[in-house]
């Protein structure tokens, strides 16, 4: 009789019983990538700065200046010699929506004006005429005191001298909320370039995380690699969040193609990913890679025409203002989005990006200390 | 047996002008467990994180198994396994996924499961790396060194704010090591843990190496056999301490935290010629205790100071 014998499992540190696994050039790319996306996906803060907050902002600010019929002027007549005959001209005008008239005396007529209450105040000039009171600073008067003239006249009789009709248009396209999403765009790619690449690896240095690193036969090159396309994993659900975020609350237009805006969106974030590490490239401490992201993103918050146009800024500064990476990175997303236009017909606005990216890629790898 | 560990004239100054390690020489053998003995800021860590290929000596030279940093950095790493004083790994990574990355960067690595059991670390091997104990943390700073079926191992400060039942425990993991083979550099400040652990140790002090041996050899040498330590009231000055040294069989003398402390060969000599010294001198003996010396004795005996001084 033979007995089928088992042999003992025995567990040893020596290489003997181990199937052989031996790693590939990519194992360790592959792992801090995967390491790095883990480490994003569970830590809830990152989640609702890079995602939740943009929309947050874009339905915020998108119904605050959502687009609805200007208000009718609040005028106010001040209750002396004519002031009937100038009401019930105003009341019979064919204008729409009518005017909100208040009768008021002389005094609360013009306090009520200073405070903002009455867009213009019509007061009677003693014979058969009316003074009209307004501001010309305050756009909402002027176009009260053109208004009420004009349905004055009208109802007066006056004829007009030649026949204009109006056809009125809002489309998709200029409104606010139009000019702002690709804008919050380009400040999330901003944003999370600068803390996702800069702040991380302060912070990883601080921990010594980044000398433990190197103690390994890690590849640094491996390492940077993987922290860049971490970010342009997240670029592409950025981008892409908020564009149908922006087509299905406030039916935003995309004209251009998708891969145009993807290959924006990466060029944005490359080149904030390398401005972030240069950033990173010497500071020892969180508090002190804080401060100096701020620093260098508080100019573009300002000038880069996020929330409004930059046009409005002094002639004499818009070159400067133009060469700076966000507005490059805005601009070429509101043409490319809105308008259709190709990168090519922009290359002034990617060689921004790239030269911003390239260069301050060479000095941060330069100065890059791991230790 | 080859030289794992090599190193002449290490020194390094940082800022030009504060000296950290001044013209060190260590030759550690493999297989050996070597110990770098010292108070904080003797220059220990600075000098392992030179030998790790982490500092930039300004002067001196490296030698790992025979190679120089400047020539095979790439190669040298896959032999090494570092754990560095206080490295804070990724809190949110679970503790496999931490062994797994680091085995990720080396050609040749060990099972991750495999560390994992003998680290003991198995059943929190999906627990977050923030959910972990010291003593915990440690172990896995130590297994990501391990992961790499590493040459030499390079330990900083191990067991620095463990308790005592997590420190036997890595203790017995770097026995282990040594025993499959492996050849181990660690610092402390520990000196029950230098003397039960290493073959052999240099006490560092202001970057320098003081005293060199094994545990039992310095002792022997510099500490004396025996301490005996006493107390007596009355008329005990600084001429009086002196006179103790006449004792039979007292190799030195000093004064300790209010009490005298004799270096002793023979203590059953010394102790009744003390005991008659202090009746015929009229004092009151008020403490007195014998023990074994120490690496502790060894220092203060060089340096004058205690290694923890807080």
């Amino acid at each position: 009789m033979r007995v089928a014998q088992e042999t003992p499992v025995t567990t040893t540190s020596l290489p003997r019983g181990r199937p052989p696994k031996r790693n590939g050039p990519w194992s360790g790319y592959t792992h801090l990538l995967m390491a790095r996306m883990l480490e994003l996906k569970r830590e809830p803060e990152v989640v609702f700065w890079v995602f939740v907050f943009p929309l947050l902002l874009a339905l915020g600010l998108g119904i605050a200046f959502r687009n609805k019929p200007s208000d009718a002027p609040s005028v106010a007549i001040v209750a002396e010699g004519a002031s009937e005959r100038a009401k019930s001209l105003l009341e019979h005008s064919q204008r729409q929506p009518s005017f909100k008239i208040q009768m008021q005396n002389a005094e609360d007529a013009r306090k009520g004006f200073r405070l903002g209450k009455y867009d213009l105040v019509i007061e009677p000039d003693g014979k058969s005429g009316f003074e009209y009171r307004y501001d010309p600073a305050r756009p909402e008067s002027v176009l009260a005191k053109a208004e009420v003239d004009d349905a004055l006249q009208a109802a007066a009789g006056r004829k007009d001298a030649v026949a204009t009709t109006a056809i009125t248009s809002s489309e998709p396209g200029s409104r606010y909320i139009d000019f702002l999403i690709p804008g919050l765009l380009g400040m999330n790619l901003m944003n999370s370039g600068m803390w996702g690449i800069g702040f991380a690896l302060v912070d990883m240095r601080q921990r010594k995380l980044l000398k433990r690193y190197v103690g390994t036969p890690m590849r640094r090159g491996d390492f940077l690699l993987a922290l860049m396309s971490s970010r342009l994993i997240l670029m592409v659900i950025e981008i892409g969040l908020l564009l149908v975020f922006g087509m299905l609350v406030f039916h935003m237009r995309v004209l251009g193609s998708l891969f145009s805006i993807t290959l924006l969106g990466a060029l944005g974030a490359i080149s904030f990913g390398s401005v972030g590490l240069l950033t990173a490239s010497r500071a020892q401490k969180i508090e002190s890679v804080s401060g100096l992201i701020n620093l260098v993103m508080m100019p573009m918050w300002i000038f880069s025409g996020v929330f409004f146009s930059y046009e409005r800024f002094p002639s004499l500064i818009q070159p400067l203002i133009k060469a700076l990476p966000l507005t490059a990175l805005n601009d070429a997303l509101r043409a490319s989005i809105l308008e259709g236009t190709p990168l090519l017909h922009q290359w002034p606005r990617v060689l921004v990006l790239i030269l911003w990216g390239g260069v301050s890629f060479v000095l941060a790898v330069k100065w890059f200390r791991w230790t | 047996m080859p030289i794992a560990i090599q190193c002449r004239d290490l020194r390094k100054t940082y800022d030009g002008k504060v000296e950290a390690v001044c013209g060190l020489n260590l030759e550690i053998q493999t297989g050996e467990c070597f110990g770098l003995l010292g108070p904080n800021g003797a220059g220990k860590t600075t000098t392992i994180e030179i030998l790790e290929g982490l500092l930039q000596p300004t002067s001196g030279e490296v030698s790992i198994l025979g190679h120089s940093w400047r020539q095979n950095e790439r190669e040298m790493r896959e032999w090494l396994g570092i754990s560095l004083q206080e490295t804070r790994l990724s809190e949110k990574l679970t503790v496999r996924e931490t062994v797994e990355l680091f085995a990720s960067f080396y050609r040749d690595p060990r099972s991750s499961d495999e560390v994992l059991e003998q680290m003991q670390l198995t059943e929190k091997a999906d627990s977050w790396v923030g959910k972990l104990s010291g003593g915990q943390r440690q172990r896995l700073a130590v297994a990501t060194a391990l992961v790499c079926n590493p040459k030499i191992l390079f330990l900083d400060e191990p067991t620095t704010g463990l308790d005592p039942q997590s420190r036997r425990q890595l203790w017995d993991i770097i026995r282990t090591f040594q025993r499959d083979g492996g050849t181990v550099l660690l610092t402390t400040h520990y000196m029950d843990e230098a003397e039960r652990l290493c073959d052999r140790l240099a006490i560092v002090d202001h970057g320098q190496i003081i005293a060199e041996g094994s545990p039992t050899d310095l002792i022997e040498r510099l500490g004396g056999h025996h301490v005996v330590e006493f107390a007596v009231s009355g008329n005990s000055d600084g001429a009086a301490l002196e006179a103790w040294r006449g004792l039979p069989s007292v190799e030195s003398v000093r004064e300790d935290d209010g009490m005298v402390a004799l270096n002793v060969k023979e203590p059953h000599l010394t102790i009744p010629a003390l005991l008659d010294a202090i009746e015929k001198q009229g004092s009151n003996l008020q403490h007195l205790t014998t023990r074994q010396a120490s690496l502790e004795d060894v220092f203060v005996r060089l340096t004058g100071r205690h290694l923890r001084e807080d």
